[in-house]
């Protein structure tokens, strides 16, 4: 008799937590520390046998688009939705996104970097926890850089790129001095040159919301881009994004290369990269205005005003962006492999500093980025490679064919100015600003 | 000496045909071939086309990382279920059109295509709605119903020009013999135009196979197909190239070999159909 009730407490028990179990969903982007938090998620689900999880991976833009429908129409296919910084404080705003304020008790907001935590805030709520962020820097070849009887400061200038640049250069051998985004896009050569250009004195727009493209400093800083870019970057640069840029400085092709500091891993990973034991790392240049060239970007979990699960998305937020997570990847993968740049314990550990040779120069860049003054002139708008307003994805991208159609030679530097400057006025007065 | 030109012309043409061919498909061997190497070798800046370690480590990570046959079968379903479906739509509306011509008739049809012209984001927002308060999202009935309206013009042309072919007479015959429409068009008309029928079915089902917008915007986790396999693998920051490669073959190879065993049916059908 006692084992039959056993049997069918057991079975009550079972059926009981199979029924009870809440499945999220959560979409999120193919990075490889995304691929790794779906891979642990089995410790999340063997510790939490009440929830459920159903993944959803894609390519950047694609997810951009269908997370940003369902957002807007309430659809609720998503419990959990990875977004960047961009993002952020528009559904913040917009009453899109849900406050996280059930993220527990152990659970360290105050360990999150200022900068960062102070993108995802609005009014004083926190709306999305980073799982990982990134600044740009400078990755160089050091033995191409010694045969050139050069030095990289650890705070170049951006004169002294160009130097460093020329002297890399050989193009017979397929060496060109300076790497850097070309493709078209908000999120491409827009997110470098809007970066580049806040260290030139530049800005999008002035207090009134007029845009500023006929300024000397966005002449300089994009006669700058071009020149450098003509003159020392590889052939074909206006197709380079990421990934094109990572395989040639992989592959020795690039000898100084400017972009994201996640970069710094795949660089200087054996497995991958040719030159791994040839890199070095710098702060993105600057002009002596006070401000540098880096940008300040987070990838984000965040659960959509839609979701009825919002308890069990807060818990997996919670574990999936927390310094017990990030014990876990070091121990399943190495310190390396550890998602950078949203907590500052991480950079009190000295097992992740003597793992990771770009982890100083990663903090640096993160801190000395601010999105709430981005640039040396005062603006009316958050960011420091983007504005953060809905229209930016648009003329953003607008903006970045100009400037992509000044690389290749089709516009001049003084047109594509223009021509950018004449459709962000329509654009702004078309959306009404200022509001 | 005019054998001889007719040699030469055919062999230029010959060489033209397989050039052509050649260019179409080499990506699609490339592809084939990236699948098989490191990532490393992927990106190499000397790539070589055969010299290379050969490894099937890609397609063991993609199977390990993704429900590959999840993603098959939901293709399965929604490519055939949505030709199914729209062949039971459009061979009625393909037979009164060919057969029970009004003056309008014409101008239906170029209406019909013309809706294909429309760029899909155009509706977006309300079909989304509308999936989402028949609570649609995610599932595959959902993505057969709006497969079959997006390649019904497609398929009642292809239909139409097919009838047209038959002559008018045979159907009079049957209706003389005391045959009802269904019977007219079940009996008589569907047997002489099966391949016909057979060749739109083909084609219906690759461009279904093949969808990639509504198929990513309306699906999550529950009915996604093998075009969201395949968006998964690429990455903006990170260098998965033989990854997505293999994906991508694990995603077109069961079209390419339906593509092979059907080809005679499909040029066929392509030379007799819309584009007559």
């Amino acid at each position: 008799m006692s084992i039959k009730k056993s049997i069918i407490a057991c079975c009550s028990l079972f059926l009981s937590t199979a029924v009870l179990a809440e499945t999220i969903t959560i979409a999120t982007v193919n990075n490889g520390d995304m691929i790794t938090m779906k891979e642990l998620s089995k410790s999340f689900t063997s510790e939490n046998p009440d929830i459920n999880l159903k993944w959803v991976t894609l390519e950047e833009n694609i997810l951009r688009q269908r997370v940003t429908t369902d957002v807007a129409t309430k659809g609720g296919q998503y419990d959990v939705m990875t977004i960047g910084t961009y993002e952020v404080p528009i559904w913040g705003k917009q009453g899109w996104l849900r406050e996280l304020d059930k993220l527990g008790e152990n659970y360290d907001v105050d360990d999150i970097l200022p900068a960062i935590r102070n993108g995802l805030t609005v009014k004083d709520k926190l709306y999305a926890a980073p799982f990982y962020a990134e600044s740009s820097m400078v990755m160089y070849r050091t033995d191409l850089m010694a045969k050139a009887g050069l030095t990289m400061p650890k705070a170049p200038s951006w004169e002294f790129i160009q130097k460093a640049a020329k002297a890399m250069t050989d193009k017979q051998s397929g060496v060109y001095g300076l790497c850097l985004r070309g493709k078209a896009g908000w999120g491409e050569n827009i997110a470098l040159i809007t970066a580049m250009s806040n260290s030139f004195g530049a800005r999008w727009f002035d207090q009134n919301w007029k845009p500023q493209f006929d300024s000397q400093e966005w002449h300089d800083t994009l006669q700058y881009y071009v020149d450098s870019m003509t003159k020392y970057g590889p052939p074909g640069s206006s197709a380079n994004g990421f990934n094109e840029n990572l395989a040639l400085f992989q592959t020795g092709k690039c000898g100084i290369w400017i972009d994201a500091t996640v970069a710094g891993a795949f660089v200087t990973n054996k497995e991958n990269s040719e030159v791994a034991e040839h890199v070095g790392f710098a702060l993105a240049p600057d002009n002596g205005l006070g401000k540098r060239g880096n940008w300040l970007w987070s990838w984000t979990l965040a659960i959509p005003a839609s979701s009825k699960k919002s308890n069990a998305a807060q818990r997996f937020i919670s574990w999936a962006t927390s310094k017990e997570y990030t014990e876990l990847v070091a121990a399943k993968k190495g310190w390396v492999n550890v998602p950078p740049g949203t907590r500052a314990s991480l950079y009190n550990n000295p097992d992740y500093m003597a793992a990771a040779p770009f982890a100083q120069i990663t903090l640096d860049s993160i801190q000395s980025a601010d999105p709430i003054n981005p640039t040396v002139k005062p603006v009316p708008y958050v960011g420091v490679q983007f504005v953060a307003i809905p229209e930016f994805q648009g003329i953003g991208t607008a903006v970045g064919q100009q400037f992509a159609a000044a690389l290749t030679g089709q516009m001049t530097v003084k047109q594509a100015l223009q021509s950018a400057q004449r459709l962000v006025e329509r654009a702004m007065r078309k959306a009404r600003y200022p509001k | 000496m005019a054998n001889n030109n007719s040699i030469k012309t055919k062999l230029i043409y010959t060489f033209i045909a397989w050039t052509i061919s050649g260019l179409i498909f080499f990506p699609i061997l490339w592809t084939l071939i990236t699948s098989f190497k490191t990532e490393a070798e992927a990106i190499s800046a000397s790539p070589s086309l055969f010299m290379f370690d050969w490894t099937l480590e890609n397609y063991e990570d993609v199977l390990a990382r993704s429900p590959y046959f999840n993603h098959f079968w939901n293709s399965i379903v929604i490519s055939i279920g949505s030709s199914i479906l729209g062949l039971l739509i459009a061979i009625p509306a393909a037979w009164s059109m060919a057969f029970v011509q009004t003056k309008r008739t014409k101008n239906l049809l170029m209406w019909m295509l013309s809706t294909k012209m429309l760029p899909p984001v155009g509706v977006l927002i309300p079909i989304y709605l509308l999936f989402r308060d028949f609570g649609l999202l995610d599932t595959k009935v959902g993505l057969v119903i709006v497969m079959t309206l997006i390649n019904l013009p497609i398929m009642v042309w292809m239909l139409y020009t097919y009838f047209r072919e038959i002559p008018n007479e045979v159907l009079e015959a049957a209706r003389m013999d005391g045959a009802s429409i269904g019977e007219e068009i079940l009996y008589v008309l569907l047997p002489i135009a099966l391949p016909g029928i057979a060749s739109t079915l083909l084609l219906n089902v690759i461009l279904a196979w093949n969808e990639a917008f509504w198929t990513l915007i309306l699906t999550a986790a529950n009915a996604a197909p093998l075009t969201a396999f395949i968006a998964s693998y690429s990455s903006p920051e990170g260098l998965f190239y033989a990854k997505l490669s293999a994906a991508s073959a694990m995603a077109i190879v069961p079209i390419l070999i339906l593509g092979w065993f059907s080809q005679k049916q499909l040029v066929r059908g392509l030379s007799f159909g819309a584009v007559k």
